[in-house]
């Protein structure tokens, strides 16, 4: 046990060390050291590729991108139309709402009153599970675990939410070996990382789910991997847990609404209700081959070509951003290599005659 | 459609247009109206210093504590004044004006040596000594004909630039 921690904890500080350059992602503006030559007035007072770059985030930025809700597609609209839109209205909120809350209902009953029993009856009886896999999905709302949760029972690993819905996490989800975490604790962290490891050494186990980007991105663009899961899946890939990593794709087609949870703007009963009041919510879902680490290959690597293959297939566009840059701020380690590098040109131009 | 497009009038975009000097198209206006409520979170009508540090390109940006002084709480029509020297329109003499501002950070409409001196510092952050820094203007100040404990004013920028064009521009997303 020991040995498998202090494994686990040097190879995380290596992880830091190989993390993509985000410069390598960003169009590189102009940059001061392109005319050579000695050093003049003018192109030390020259500040504008900064203040072009700053100018061009301010207009538009990737991140801010990846979380943006995308308005409906314009359809032919006329008024001719209207009517039938009306009907339409009808249909939705009077007739499919209901008929969707009455099934939900019905089935949480059903559900209910067989999981008391079975929950305590099959306890220790259930050795017929298959070999353990780590599913690794791109992440748009909180249903997208509803939808893969379809085809196995997944042992999921998200946040802790308020409300009800942290009810369900707490009760029933517990069950199937779903983990929590909060995000606002740092100590959360270490005890996921240690039920996980758990998790995964346990035999008899569900498959684990895990969404890699840490936070719900709007189905157009994909975030980077975030360290902790990064490394369960590596090491899955590796074959040290003796299981193998599963890329899953899913694309939702907004011909109806748009499954992106923007959970900044909108609470998951808002987002529910705005879904079961759609004509209906259509997405594709691929389950991809499964991976292994190549010979020779870094976390950061293995961690980065599957999120190459889940974005080509989900035909999502790759940015170089932490999902938590949501809640934080970009660490200074990115503006001290602009500043490196602004400071080394300076003092090489001046040296040249 | 009921999302922000509509709120912005024929008559604002033109206003708008106007107090920009025509930098910017209405298209372009009105792309950046739904990028400024996208920024100002609770439509406040003006973006918080904290709303702009939520982009974490501007954030990383050497230059942002600065810059932040110059955009806070700027109205819909300063926003778009202030980014229409970004315009691939704006004059070069508009362009030297904001970089200008940018140094010129008690706005007393002259740029001393020390002034020059801390835009350095947050270029070049803790690569280059404050002895570096010094010597380095020190000595570009002599060569341009000027002293340690000269003025620049505007006139001198315009000079210092030149004729040559200074390449800052911002294409603004229209879709």
């Amino acid at each position: 046990m020991s040995g498998s921690e202090g494994k686990l904890s040097s190879s995380s500080s290596e992880l830091d060390l190989d993390r993509p350059n985000i410069e390598d992602y960003l169009p590189s503006g102009s940059s001061i050291h392109e005319p050579r030559g000695k050093l003049r007035l003018r192109d030390l007072l020259d500040i504008s590729p900064t203040l072009t770059e700053a100018a061009g985030a301010i207009v538009d930025d990737s991140f801010t991108r990846c979380f943006k809700s995308n308005p409906p597609e314009p359809w032919n609209w006329n008024v001719y139309l209207f009517p039938l839109w009306c009907f339409g209205v009808a249909v939705r909120y009077l007739i499919l709402f209901p008929a969707r809350v009455i099934v939900l209902i019905i089935g949480w009953i059903i559900f209910l009153s067989s999981f008391i029993p079975v929950h305590f009856l099959l306890k220790g009886h259930d050795k017929l599970r298959k070999k353990m896999e780590v599913f690794v999905a791109n992440h748009t709302s909180m249903i997208d675990f509803i939808i893969l949760e379809q085809m196995t029972a997944f042992a999921v690993i998200m946040q802790k939410h308020p409300g009800w819905v942290g009810l369900l996490q707490s009760t029933i989800l517990e069950s199937v070996g779903c983990i929590w975490f909060n995000r606002s604790e740092a100590k959360d962290r270490e005890i996921v990382t240690k039920k996980l490891r758990e998790h995964v050494q346990g035999v008899d186990n569900n498959p684990l789910l895990i969404f890699p980007e840490g936070t719900c991105v709007n189905n157009q663009y994909s975030v980077m991997f975030k360290k902790a899961w990064l490394l369960v899946f590596w090491k899955a890939g590796a074959f040290e847990l003796g299981c193998t990593v599963c890329p899953v794709a899913i694309k939702y087609n907004k011909i109806f609404v748009d499954a992106f949870w923007n959970s900044r703007k909108q609470s998951f009963t808002m987002h529910l209700l705005q879904l079961m009041t759609s004509w209906a919510v259509v997405c594709d879902v691929w389950y991809l081959e499964p991976q292994n680490l190549k010979p020779g290959e870094t976390p950061i690597e293995f961690a980065e070509r599957v999120r190459d293959i889940i974005s080509v297939r989900a035909g999502l566009k790759k940015v170089p951003w932490d999902g938590y840059l949501k809640y934080s701020r970009p660490s200074p380690k990115h503006r001290e290599r602009k500043q490196q590098s602004f400071a080394e040109s300076v003092l090489q131009r001046l040296e040249e005659k | 459609m009921g999302n922000y497009s509509s709120m912005l009038t024929q008559y604002d975009i033109e206003e708008v247009q106007e107090y920009c000097n025509n930098l910017f198209s209405q298209q372009e206006i009105v792309s950046l109206y739904q990028r400024f409520c996208q920024l100002d979170r609770n439509a406040k009508g003006f973006i918080s210093a904290d709303e702009f540090l939520s982009v974490p390109e501007f954030a990383m940006n050497p230059l942002s504590q600065r810059l932040l002084k110059m955009v806070d709480g700027l109205n819909f029509k300063d926003f778009v004044a202030f980014l229409s020297a970004f315009s691939a329109k704006a004059s070069t003499q508009q362009k030297v004006q904001l970089i200008f501002k940018v140094y010129d950070s008690d706005g007393n409409g002259k740029v001393s040596f020390n002034d020059i001196l801390q835009v350095l510092r947050d270029l070049s952050g803790s690569f280059m000594s404050d002895d570096q820094r010094e010597q380095v203007l020190t000595q570009l100040l002599k060569e341009a004909g000027y002293s340690r404990d000269s003025f620049l004013m505007l006139d001198d920028f315009i000079k210092v630039f030149g004729s040559s064009g200074i390449k800052m521009e911002v294409e603004v997303p229209v879709d």
